[in-house]
Order: C-alpha cells, then structure tokens, then sequence
C-alpha cells in the first residue's frame, strides 16, 4: 500500500510549463466529425476575472470513442483526435476551445450519455482541482443524460454551453457566488 | 469494459477549497456542496501521452543554454505509484520551479531577484516500466508573496501528471526537508495531515548524490488506486 500524495495549487506560474495562454486546439487536420468552438470566461466570487487559470478538457471522439485503452465500445477510433486539451485563461479570463462534437457515451447502468466535456479547474488560489461537465443546451439528449439529472434542476443550467451561432457555443465558469458552477465529488 | 473504478480518497489527504490561511482561495472556492457521481467511461479514461513527444534532454534543465544555470545542481528520482504501490508506467510528468535565486522566468513575477538566462525552469520526463523518473536541475530559492506581511514561500518544486485516467489527475509542489519556511507556509499547511505534509517532502539521498557533482533528492508520487476487482475481492 501507498499512501495519495496531496494536491497543491498550480500557482500563478504554470505556463512556463503547462502552456501560455491561447486557443485549446483539440480538433486538429483531419479530425472527424462537426467541428466547434467553444468560448468564455472564469470568474471568482466577487464577480472578478481570472488570468491565471487553468482549463483542462477530456472528451470522446464524434463517435462517442475514447482515445484510450481502457474504452473496448466497437467504435472507430480517430487517429487525428486525442481528446485532450489545455486551455489557460488569457488576461481577461478568457478562455477559448476548438475542438468537434463528442458523440454520445455510455453511462451506468446501461444508460447513454449526452454529448459533453469532462473539464478540470486549476488555478493560483485553488488548492484542490475542480472538476466540472459542460453540455450543450441545442443538443436533445441533455435533457436525458444520466449524470445532469443527479444535479439539482434549478443549477442545471451552469453547465449548459448555449449556441452563439453555428458552431460556436458559450461557457463561462463561476468558482463561486451567483450562478456558481457545479463542480463535481467523483 | 473499462476497469475497476477508483477509490476516493478521505477528508484529510488533500487541501480543503477554503483555506483562509490562504488568501487566494477566498474567492476561488465553490460554496455550494461538490455533486456527488459516479464513475462513468468518460472519467475511468485520460488523456493518453505519444512518447515520440518527450526529448531525453527534457528531463535535465540544467544543458538548455550557452552555459550552466547558477545554483547548486542536484538530482530528483522517484517513483509514479498508484495506492495499491503498482507503478504507474508511461504517464509524463512535469515539473516547473523557481531558479536558484527565487524567481520565475514568468512575465508576471514581479520578485526583485534576478533572472538566470540559462534557467527556463521546465522540465517533462516519461516514467519507466517501474513508474521511475529521474531530473538533473537546480534547487530553487524561496521567494517572497504577498499572502500576508513577510510570507515566504519555502523553496519547492511544482509537480504535474495524469495518470492512467481523468481521475488519477495530480498537481502538487515537493519540498525539501527541514526547511524552516514550512512551518510557516499556508499553502503547504493547507494539508489536514501531518503525515500528508510528510509525503510532499523529498528525502535527501546520498546514494543519488552523484559524487563531485550533485545532491541527490528522492520523492514519490502516489495517484488514485481502483477497487479490488471481483476476484481479488472473493480471495481476499
């Protein structure tokens, strides 16, 4: 047996490491399926931006494949999608994600998940990670998904990207206060 | 199917969100109660690293300019485990730190230190079948913050991997033993534990010391391990 070794903040540096800030860009040459973009900003409780955060993208292929091998669904894998991607937040708490519609997952108990991203939360002043989901609100299995309906209604829609236009979806994070973000124990 | 899925880890081993000691986390904590889930494809996956993408000579920051970094050079060795102590292999690990006088090659540290132009500060290495990593750099300075009046934060090296999956996601600083600026540092305080404080130190080692040419640091680093799966379950 081993014993966890504790988080710690990222701190206000990590871009020398982790990345500077710039667009998140998942869906690169030859990536499958309807490519989107997806934009917003982080805000801490006083309603304030935040600079020096850290966004972190997981999702599945446009046909609801992960890139790793623990992901046995008879799917076809995308060589040109990781799934994976940063998105550090720029001066204005800004962040910004290209990537491509997920298609849809399964969930417990035989269940089918609605298309969404897993996002981790790291920044200067967060100790812990946060983990949040983001849906899209056009998309009609959200309103099915599994894991939303553990989430109480009325804060719901904090994890709903809305469509700005065709293809571009708005998100913004809220560490806390009015409209806070769901964040996740799993 | 996926495996087993990951065990959650107790109240005390990581840092709470609030932490007044902390001033940064005053408005950077959710109020509202975390939504419990559960564990679904999407989190029992992760992101996956090509080694093609990490150089030998990324893990060693002390050959990335005309000449030698200022500082005492030392070596960090250690293990990537899971809590069950199976290696974890293949998972990248990063590293960022301080150059030896306190400060970041970061525009926005504002330390009145100077900067080392052969000191980036960022290392990546891939860790072995046995979960092992090895970075030649140097040891950090302190640096002063402005948490509260004089704070100092103790001389320490930032950490971040991912694991096998999105759950096994870990993001934390090493520091070195006996260091008098821990005792009064919030943001290693910020650990319930003592004995979680006692795993985020490195151990000084001799027999990494390389002789005539540098200190040698041992620090393990231990992810989310998975339930017993059913037939360690019925044997167990």
């Amino acid at each position: 047996m081993a014993e966890l070794t504790p988080f710690q903040t990222v701190g206000p540096f990590f871009a020398i490491c982790l990345g500077e800030p710039g667009r998140a860009e998942l869906a690169t040459n030859g990536a499958l399926g309807r490519r989107i973009i997806i934009e917003g900003t982080v805000f801490d409780g006083s309603g304030a931006l935040v600079p020096d955060a850290l966004v972190e993208i997981w999702q599945a292929n446009a046909a609801g494949r992960y890139a790793h091998p623990e992901d046995e669904q008879e799917k076809p894998i995308d060589p040109n999608f990781s799934g994976y991607g940063r998105a550090p937040t720029d001066d204005a708490g800004h962040f910004e994600i290209e990537t491509i519609m997920p298609g849809r997952v399964p969930g417990p108990d035989d269940s089918l998940q609605a298309p969404h991203l897993l996002l981790g939360i790291l920044a200067r002043g967060i100790l812990t990670r946060l983990v949040t989901r983001m849906y899209f609100e056009d998309e009609p299995s959200t309103k099915e998904d599994p894991i939303l309906a553990l989430v109480p209604a009325r804060r719901r829609e904090t994890l709903l990207a809305r469509r700005v236009r065709d293809g571009v979806y708005h998100f913004d994070l809220r560490l806390q206060g009015d409209g806070e973000t769901v964040f996740f124990d799993v | 199917m996926p495996g087993e899925t990951y065990r959650r880890p107790s109240d005390d081993v990581h840092p709470p969100r609030d932490f007044p000691g902390y001033r940064g986390t005053a408005l950077r904590h959710p109020r509202q109660p975390l939504v419990i889930v559960p564990q679904t494809l999407s989190e029992l996956t992760g992101p996956v690293y090509g080694h093609a993408s990490v150089a030998d000579a990324d893990r060693d920051l002390t050959t990335r300019g005309h000449a030698p970094p200022i500082g005492e050079r030392i070596i960090v060795e250690g293990r990537v485990l899971d809590e069950d102590g199976k290696p974890v292999r293949d998972t990248l690990v990063e590293l960022w730190q301080a150059n030896a006088a306190g400060r970041y090659a970061h525009r926005v540290d504002r330390h009145d230190a100077p900067l080392d132009p052969n000191f980036t500060g960022a290392g990546r290495a891939l860790t072995d079948a046995a979960g092992c990593y090895r970075f030649v750099t140097i040891k950090p300075g302190a640096y002063p913050w402005l948490n509260h009046s004089n704070a100092w934060r103790p001389a320490h090296i930032h950490f971040s991997l991912w694991g096998p999956s999105f759950l096994t996601r870990l993001v934390t600083q090493m520091y070195f033993p006996g260091d008098p600026l821990l005792a009064l540092d919030p943001i290693y305080n910020s650990v319930p534990d003592p004995r979680g404080r006692e795993r985020l130190l490195a151990k000084f080692d001799l027999s990494l010391t390389q002789p005539e040419w540098a200190l040698g640091y041992h620090f393990d680093l231990v992810v989310r391990g998975r339930h017993a799966t059913p037939m360690e379950r019925q044997h167990g």
